[in-house]
């Protein structure tokens, strides 16, 4: 996560189009001290994620009914819940749901979105009818979608990565799509079309590239926002079971006992908070970073 | 101008049709029987036949969704499966909380952001400029269930100035309303408090850049009136745009903040409508949401000529 900006400049969809417009804005200097916090606090989710099971002292579903909510100690370093569970250990493991979500959902949102995006540009009947479409997902609240697809398909990670995703993808769509339609009138993509190059060479080789910068921007928002309503959804109790921890459903079981025991609410919203954070300030680091346009206009 | 009124309202139609066909084809596409779903697992076959009957679902999926929309026209949005009240008078019921939260929400929001985001602009890479960015980023990145408990837990429980949860209604006093609505309407207010404070300092910063404001400056004019009356109105259709996408985060924000202060509105409706599978009304809350957000954002592009002159239909 913390190395968007050098995986765009690298990777394998950047072209040189793209890579001469950005790669000497992005330098140890350019990332301010916050983007730097950022970086390393995300960095450490991403750890806590990985070795989960190497960190954690307990089994992060084994109940323990003499343990009940219990108060901080060495044991237990941020207690336990109502059914025995060690806090610190379902946080541990509720980084992992989180990522998997965050991450899943920005992937996919931009792997169906792209084409999509591409295809709208160019084809404008099918632009008229796909745009309605977007328009109508977006009138829908993104969490009255999401909880009605769960409540209605079961709740399992799968369904709930899917019930994010899908009112992420319009927004997707739609940058694709204005990026497209300012990029075809450009003279590389006329003479393109003129030599008669074929249309999906167009589209993958001269307009996907363009696309780039901003996707990378939009995908961390659609990262921060899917970690935020998969914890939305698990609070309400519409969300991930609880032999899944999440940071969310964490919080949904304290709810009850919140003015006994504010740590079940406290850890996992602190560490939501902060991934949270540390996404969208490397969002914004990264969209002033890609675009110059943007931050001139912003005059910062 | 009223041509153009017309056509907008016109436009928000195939929205709405996208909007009600999408909510009709999510219960019949999901995997399983849609009345088994609606029924639970507890349903006899007897109950089941009930169900496939009343929505029609014997019928071929475009005469039912024809069907349908048309009783949608009607204002007929069905009855409750649970509590079998007409679902417009259930919601009618859990109406006066949300509009409350809602509203109160939205001046506390208006009150502070944009204050905030011209103060911000106007003192530009200042210190307090920085601090409205972290406050903007901050409120925009902490979730409203973990403001919420944190505004409980210091407002109410330690230094026990408002209740904890709850809801009074404003027939009651507008005394006790505001004690019981104060936090929540705080907690909902947060992001939105971030995201128009942002907007409002981008486009004030665009806006202070200007000729004509070194204009209303050099002719002595004071800066109150220079950034109230000359910038910020100039600054106004980007702040308005916000305001109008950013009211899809009151939406779902409003669904949450009432579950974390338990106040028995519209968003607790749809979350205990879910949770039940209580279709009809899951069915008219999103369709109710999504009207509103529509319309808000209808009124929100017509307002732009009121607000900027220069912009004619």
């Amino acid at each position: 996560m913390a190395e968007h900006p050098s995986t765009a400049a690298t990777g394998p969809g950047a072209k040189p189009v793209v890579r001469r417009n950005f790669l000497p804005r992005i330098g140890v200097r350019g990332l301010g001290l916050a983007a730097w916090i950022a970086a390393f606090a995300l960095a450490l989710v991403v750890l806590m994620a990985l070795f989960a099971p190497l960190l954690s002292p307990y089994d992060p579903i084994a109940m323990n009914p003499m343990e009940r909510l219990a108060d901080w100690s060495l044991a237990h370093p941020f207690g336990t819940d109502a059914y025995g569970r060690d806090v610190f250990s379902r946080t541990l493991y509720g980084a992992r749901t989180s990522l998997i979500v965050g991450l899943g959902a920005a992937l996919v949102a931009v792997l169906i979105g792209l084409p999509l995006g591409l295809l709208s540009g160019f084809f404008r009947t099918l632009d008229a009818i796909l745009m309605r479409i977007m328009d109508g997902l977006m009138a829908i609240p993104a969490i009255l979608l999401a909880i009605a697809i769960v409540a209605l398909v079961g709740s399992s990670l799968w369904t709930v990565l899917v019930a994010i995703t899908i009112p992420e993808i319009p927004r997707v769509v739609r940058l694709v799509r204005s990026v497209v339609l300012s990029a075809r009138e450009e003279p590389y993509v006329e003479a393109a079309i003129t030599v008669g190059s074929s249309l999906p060479k167009i589209m993958w080789k001269h307009l996907a590239p363009n696309t780039v910068a901003p996707l990378i921007v939009q995908a961390t928002y659609v990262c921060a926002s899917a970690i935020l309503t998969e914890a939305i959804l698990s609070f309400l109790g519409a969300g991930i079971g609880t032999e899944t921890p999440s940071w969310g459903n964490i919080m949904s079981e304290g709810r009850i006992y919140f003015q006994l025991k504010p740590s079940l609410i406290f850890w996992p919203g602190l560490f939501l908070s902060i991934t949270i954070l540390a996404i969208n300030i490397l969002g914004d680091t990264a969209r002033d970073a890609l675009d110059p346009k943007l931050g001139k206009r912003r005059q910062d | 101008m009223l041509a153009y009124i017309l056509r907008r309202i016109l436009a928000s139609i195939p929205v709405m049709i996208v909007v009600a066909l999408f909510i009709f084809l999510l219960l019949r596409l999901t995997p399983g029987d849609p009345a088994a779903i609606i029924a639970g697992d507890m349903a006899t076959p007897a109950q089941l036949a009930e169900i496939r009957r009343n929505l029609g679902l014997d019928q071929p999926l475009l005469t039912q969704f024809v069907t349908w929309s048309g009783q949608l026209l009607t204002g007929d949005f069905g009855q409750s499966l649970i509590s079998r009240t007409p679902v417009l008078t259930l919601i009618g019921q859990r109406l006066e909380p949300t509009l409350s939260l809602a509203i109160v929400s939205m001046i506390m929001t208006l009150i502070l952001s944009i204050p905030m985001g011209v103060l911000a602009a106007w003192r530009h890479r200042s210190l307090t400029d920085s601090a409205v960015m972290a406050i903007s980023v901050l409120g925009f990145s902490i979730p409203i269930f973990v403001t919420g408990y944190i505004l409980i837990q210091v407002f109410a429980i330690d230094l026990k100035l408002f209740p904890v949860q709850g809801f009074t209604s404003i027939s009651e006093g507008i005394g006790p309303f505001l004690q019981r609505i104060f936090l929540p309407a705080l907690a909902l207010a947060t992001i939105y408090i971030a995201l128009i404070a942002r907007m409002t300092r981008a486009a004030m910063l665009n806006v202070l850049g200007e000729d004509y404001i070194r204009t209303a400056r050099a002719k002595g004019l004071s800066e109150r009136i220079v950034l109230f009356r000359h910038a910020l109105r100039n600054a106004a259709v980007p702040i308005l745009t916000v305001i109008g996408t950013g009211f899809a985060l009151m939406i779902s924000g409003v669904v949450v903040t009432e579950s974390v202060f338990n106040v028995p509105g519209l968003g607790r409706l749809t979350v205990d409508a879910i949770l039940a599978r209580d279709y009809p009304v899951i069915q008219a809350l999103i369709l109710l949401t999504s009207g509103i957000y529509v319309a808000v954002n209808l009124l929100i592009d017509v307002s732009y000529a009121f607000m900027d002159p220069r912009i004619r239909y």
